[in-house]
């Protein structure tokens, strides 16, 4: 089976080529939308015939690479068009496509009658092209491809109600937010490049001959080369996975449709920069200061965002900002040197959040209809008004959307890190490794508490979020009230299948702790990622040095954590609703600078935005202009005024123009004369 | 008395003698044809163009020098021919639906371009100097003309002139370095010019030797339009009719560029030292300059022009590498700028009006829309410009910048990585109005001849070909270099 890997990237891409040529003459939504699904259902049977396969080898032999064709050949340096299976991409492939033909599947009843349908199947299977093509890529050239097409899809379907400005703004956000992600990237491609060639006289990208390499490398102690180019590579992972300083664009990214900030913006895209530190733990493991960057920067983001988390009324800002949040969680696992405990929350993650995407979408859905019909009534013309996802007009949507609800509280359950669910499983194994990995000494405490408290504001926000939506009594206009309903079957059955899977896909990764009581239950997650991670588990070595009671007691205090955020949100929004209102009139400041995410897009446009286009301005308007024509401005004016055309051009900018050249020449000839 | 009868061998300039004959030809022909007959020309000289890029593919891998060696068709020659070759044809598709449009449908545009043909490709395989004024010299007045050749446009006229006087500027500072270059060494021959200054290290530590050097990279940086020697190219190219913009921006710009690379790595590799360092400053203000002023163009020809800056700003990054990736990044770059720039430019041939009073990005809402596949194609060739994988523009980059790398400037590259991170935004404000804005009035049908739609075509199989299978062209230009 591992022959044909190129299968899996390959029917997204046919799917995608039928939809964007013929999609427009084909019409009927069924067709376009079934066979966007049916492409991605396909990758992922070839996909899981692998996983099986792969299952069946022992552990050393986990790894196969499938080269098409070589790509590029320059002397001694070669790029293949190749496909790298190992554990790690399987396990990625798994998710990206089991998700991502849920999604699919969900969007055919979410989309319905949207204008563009072929243009939204078109998209998303090229997405899944791309991403596959970043997953599965055997070198960094390949997967910087992937990595740029998935960027690129992401900013088409943001964009996708461009008719919306700011739909339109938010698409070019990201664009350019993950350019300068992009450009740390490249930059750690080169000067790995030349530094492996230059040191080892290697010149490679191809992930295993660069593993092979690094064992020759010693762990840098102090800033070097490694750490230079791990921290360029970070750099490219917070663009792309929204982590503090290059966050901003995700939660405007909510512009998009619903679906696509489930698959992409929670599911898969935005953990492309936790697969790629993890592709690459073979360096950041020689880096510890890096790591120490990545860990702080992790667990800064996730109690950051999470904050912010607790003051919006938008459903999916809320969750936009517990995805930056829990991506914190992946990248604080990664910067302990936790590799397998990051991608385990990777893959709860796409599970859970997934599902409350797809929850929240179906939410909207249903107010969105709602809404609309009740505005054919005379009396309540300005329905279609109401924002249909602010939190405010919900408000016991259990009654009229069951289905919804339950599969959201389950969701919801798993990321608060309750014991048994998935998310729970996943979180403590990211705290408990924060906490007692050797690398970073007395800050692991700082690591863990960060996390805690993450936690603890995760479990209130996420809740405040359910019973503001689906308890207490409705606020929404009693008109509109009578036309909710349970949304459609293929958006309802995409959500069971998660909810199913928040709460059992934590099993697969229980800890050695509980495996051990409930009679030797080994971690099959770990045992399966063993292979890609031999040179990290070196480093996050088990904590053994501490005891069982330890670890049992700080398991205990996180869910401790979690349980008292979850009954401060059901005192603050149940029992006592109107104590928020009293709050945020007693602290009106600190309520304004949380709501308004504490002024970081202010900030930026301040510090970076508005001198960027200043400057820009200054060259085409103060360079060329003031400087090139200023020196005769005026004549050039009055030339202008009176004269035609020709007197203008021949007493006007040549005559500058030559001037600019003199004086170039002259600024040369003079530098080399009298250097 | 002994007459030494000079070495004559046509073979080495057979590519351009057919070109001349053709061009002579047409001339006479062109006598004879109503204005609405012109088009035959123009297939004329397809035909002519076929022919010689035909001889110059079976010429591949036989060098050959000619009239007592100032002339040599190796592998780099001929290489850089079939740039030129690829971008005359490709501009003669073009231009016909252009000249009917804008009622200039004069028939010696055919031969010019045939003519600047010529003239390129004699710089390239030009060695020795006085060959390669020669050519720049025919390439320069053919392009005067047909950059003023809509006549009755006051732009047209304006941008003519004005690229005559300065190009007749900047070939007073080139001829000077070659006088003086002669002047250090006593001769005009490449080859013989890096001998003498190998012998004697007098000739190398004479100022005479390093001003000429100097003044040569002057006239050759104006050719290519490298900044501070670039004012010419927005007015000039604003002004020109589009499809001689676009025949501009592609081979005249990679004659430049095999001329100096000729000159200075065959002829002045004592002074390495010295011009590297130049190209280094030159490739960073040509990058930075072209990239940070496109950002804030309205005109699309005009952000096109910047853009150009800035993509001979890229090339000098893998000229000043110098290493054979760098050099042969070059070749692969003007290659497949020639494809993805007069692809682009044609959409805009296709998008003006008469007059072209619809030039600007915001002329472009909506296009998406009403043309979704001409819209998907320009799209193409604009990723292509940005340096988006997979189109070819991104492994050109990737080629030039890695030579950097390899060749120890990481902090050049790190410089045209920024550049190109910086770029994708004008690029960008195009898609943006393609795809996200209304149109803002009903614009109407385009129409396209058949000709267009086969430029189109071979762009775009141009661009992505190369841009997914780069490894056959690369390993060509990697064949072309002698050095």
């Amino acid at each position: 089976m591992f022959e044909y890997v190129w299968l899996i990237p390959l029917f997204p891409l046919i799917g995608f080529a039928i939809n964007g040529l013929l999609g427009k003459k084909i019409k009927n939504e069924k067709i376009i939308g079934g066979l966007g699904t049916v492409m991605v259902v396909c990758s992922f049977i070839v996909s899981a015939l692998i996983l099986l396969q792969l299952l069946g080898l022992p552990g050393e032999e986990r790894h196969f690479e499938k080269t098409l064709f070589t790509w590029i050949q320059s002397g001694n340096f070669k790029a293949d068009i190749g496909f790298l299976i190992d554990p790690l991409s399987v396990i990625m492939l798994m998710v990206v496509t089991g998700v991502g033909s849920l999604i699919h599947l969900y969007s055919i009843g979410y989309m319905h009658g949207e204008e563009g349908f072929y243009r939204y199947f078109a998209y998303l299977n090229l997405f899944t092209f791309s991403m596959l093509l970043l997953v599965l890529g055997n070198n960094l050239l390949l997967m910087f491809v992937g990595w740029e097409g998935v960027g690129l899809c992401s900013y088409l379907l943001i964009g996708y109600y461009f008719h919306k400005k700011s739909a339109g703004d938010a698409g070019k956000k990201a664009f350019v937010v993950n350019r300068i992600g992009d450009f740390g990237f490249l930059l750690g491609i080169f000067t790995l490049f030349w530094y492996f060639g230059t040191k080892f006289n290697v010149w490679t990208i191809n992930f295993h001959e660069l593993a092979l390499q690094s064992h020759l490398l010693s762990t840098e102690a102090t800033f070097g080369v490694i750490t230079l180019v791990t921290l360029f590579f970070f750099i490219g992972a917070t663009g792309k996975s929204a982590q503090i300083p290059l966050y901003t664009w995700l939660p405007d990214a909510m512009e998009g449709p619903t679906p696509v900030s489930a698959l992409i913006h929670a599911a898969t895209m935005v953990t492309a920069g936790v697969y790629m530190i993890a592709r690459m733990n073979f360096l950041y493991i020689k880096a510890p200061q890096t790591l120490m960057v990545v860990a702080i920067v992790g667990a800064a983001t996730a109690i950051f965002a999470a904050t912010i988390g607790t003051a919006q009324n938008d459903i999916k800002r809320v969750l936009a900002y517990s995805t930056v949040s829990q991506l914190g969680y992946m990248f604080l696992a990664m910067g302990v040197g936790a590799f397998t405990a990051g991608i385990f929350h990777l893959m709860t993650h796409a599970f859970f959040k997934a599902c409350l995407f797809l929850g929240s979408g179906s939410v909207i859905h249903g107010m969105h209809y709602a809404l609309h019909h009740a505005d054919h009534h005379e009396h309540c013309a300005h329905a279609a008004d109401v924002d249909p996802q602010d939190m405010r007009n919900m408000g016991g949507l259990r009654k009229q959307m069951p289905w919804t609800f339950l599969t959201f509280l389950l969701a919801t359950i798993a990321i608060a890190g309750i014991p048994g669910f998935a998310g729970f499983f996943s979180k403590d194994e990211i705290l408990w490794q924060a906490f007692a990995n050797p690398l970073h000494g007395d800050l692991n405490y700082v690591l863990w508490g960060l996390g805690a408290v993450a936690a603890g504001l995760t479990a209130f926000y996420m809740f405040r979020l359910v019973f503001m939506t689906f308890f207490g009594e409705s606020r929404l206009i009693p008109e509109a009230k009578k036309h909710l309903h349970e949304s459609h079957i293929v958006i309802v059955l995409p959500l069971v299948v998660l909810a199913i899977l928040s709460v059992v896909g934590g099993w697969i990764g229980l800890p050695k702790l509980i495996g051990e009581r409930l009679g030797n239950i080994p971690n099959y997650f770990e045992h399966f990622l063993e292979p890609v991670f031999a040179n990290g588990h070196v480093a996050a070595a088990e904590g053994a040095h501490l005891s069982a009671t330890l670890e049992w007691g700080l398991m205990g205090t996180s869910v401790l954590i979690a349980v008292v955020g979850i009954s401060i949100a059901y005192a603050l929004y149940i029992i006592a609703p109107t104590v928020p209102a009293r709050f945020v009139a007693r602290f009106p400041r600190l309520y304004q600078l949380v709501y308004n995410k504490w002024y970081v897009d202010e900030i930026y446009d301040f510090l970076f935005v508005n001198p960027c286009k200043a400057f820009g301005n200054f060259l085409w308007k103060g360079f060329d202009v003031v400087v090139v024509d200023g020196l005769v401005n005026g004549t050039a004016f009055v030339v202008k005024n009176t004269g035609g055309g020709m007197r203008y051009l021949q007493t006007g900018l040549v005559h500058n123009y030559a001037m600019t050249m003199v004086l170039g020449v002259v600024v040369i000839v003079g530098v080399y004369i009298f250097r | 008395m002994d007459l030494l009868m000079p070495v004559v061998n046509f073979g080495a300039i057979m590519p351009e003698l057919i070109l001349s004959v053709v061009a002579m030809v047409l001339l006479l022909v062109n006598v004879f044809l109503k204005t609405e007959q012109k088009a035959y020309l123009g297939y004329l000289s397809l035909l002519g163009i076929g022919y010689s890029l035909y001889v110059v593919m079976t010429a591949w891998g036989t060098p050959q020098t000619g009239f007592s060696g100032s002339v040599l068709q190796d592998n780099f020659a001929l290489f850089f021919k079939g740039i030129f070759l690829v971008g005359a044809a490709l501009t003669v598709l073009i231009a016909d639906q252009y000249v009917r449009r804008e009622e200039c449908n004069y028939g010696e545009l055919y031969p010019l371009i045939l003519f600047a043909t010529v003239g390129m490709m004699l710089m390239a395989s030009g060695t020795d100097l006085m060959t390669i004024f020669l050519g720049l010299e025919v390439l320069s007045v053919s392009l005067y003309v047909l950059a003023g050749f809509n006549r009755k446009n006051l732009k047209s006229n304006e941008a003519g002139l004005k690229y005559f006087l300065l190009g007749a500027f900047s070939t007073g500072f080139l001829l000077y370095g070659m006088a003086l270059t002669f002047g250090a060494t006593g001769t005009t021959r490449i080859a013989e010019i890096a001998k003498v200054a190998a012998a004697s290290s007098a000739v190398v530590q004479n100022p005479l030797f390093l001003v000429g050097m100097l003044l040569m990279a002057v006239g050759f940086s104006f050719k290519i339009a490298a900044a501070p020697f670039h004012m010419w190219t927005p007015d000039v190219y604003e002004g020109a009719p589009t499809p001689i913009t676009a025949f501009m921006s592609a081979g005249p710009k990679a004659a430049g560029f095999a001329a100096f690379i000729r000159v200075l790595m065959v002829a002045l590799p004592t002074l390495k030292a010295d011009w590297t360092d130049l190209l280094w400053i030159l490739a960073v203000l040509t990058m930075t300059i072209g990239n940070l002023i496109a950002l804030n163009q309205d005109n699309i020809k005009r952000m096109l022009a910047y853009s150009s800056i800035a993509h001979a700003g890229y090339a000098l990054v893998g000229f000043t590498a110098g290493n054979s990736i760098g050099t042969a990044g070059i070749l692969f770059y003007m290659l497949t700028y020639t494809f993805m720039n007069i692809g682009a430019f044609a959409i805009i041939i296709l998008v003006g009006k008469k007059g072209e009073p619809n030039n600007n990005v915001s002329d472009y809402a909506g296009f998406g829309f009403k043309h979704p596949v001409l819209a998907l194609v320009m799209t193409i060739f604009l990723f292509s410009l940005a340096g988006i994988p997979p189109m070819a523009g991104f492994m050109g980059k990737f080629y030039l910048f890695s030579g950097a790398v390899k060749a120890g400037y990481v902090w050049l590259a790190i410089i045209g990585v920024l550049n190109s991170a910086a770029s994708v935004y004008y690029y960008l404000r195009v898609m943006v109005f393609m795809y996200m804005k209304d149109p803002t009035e009903q614009f109407d049908w385009v129409k396209m001849t058949v000709p267009v739609f086969i430029t189109l075509i071979i762009c775009v199989v141009g661009v992505l070909g190369a841009g997914i299978w780069p490894a056959y062209l690369l390993g060509l230009a990697q064949n072309a270099m002698p050095f």
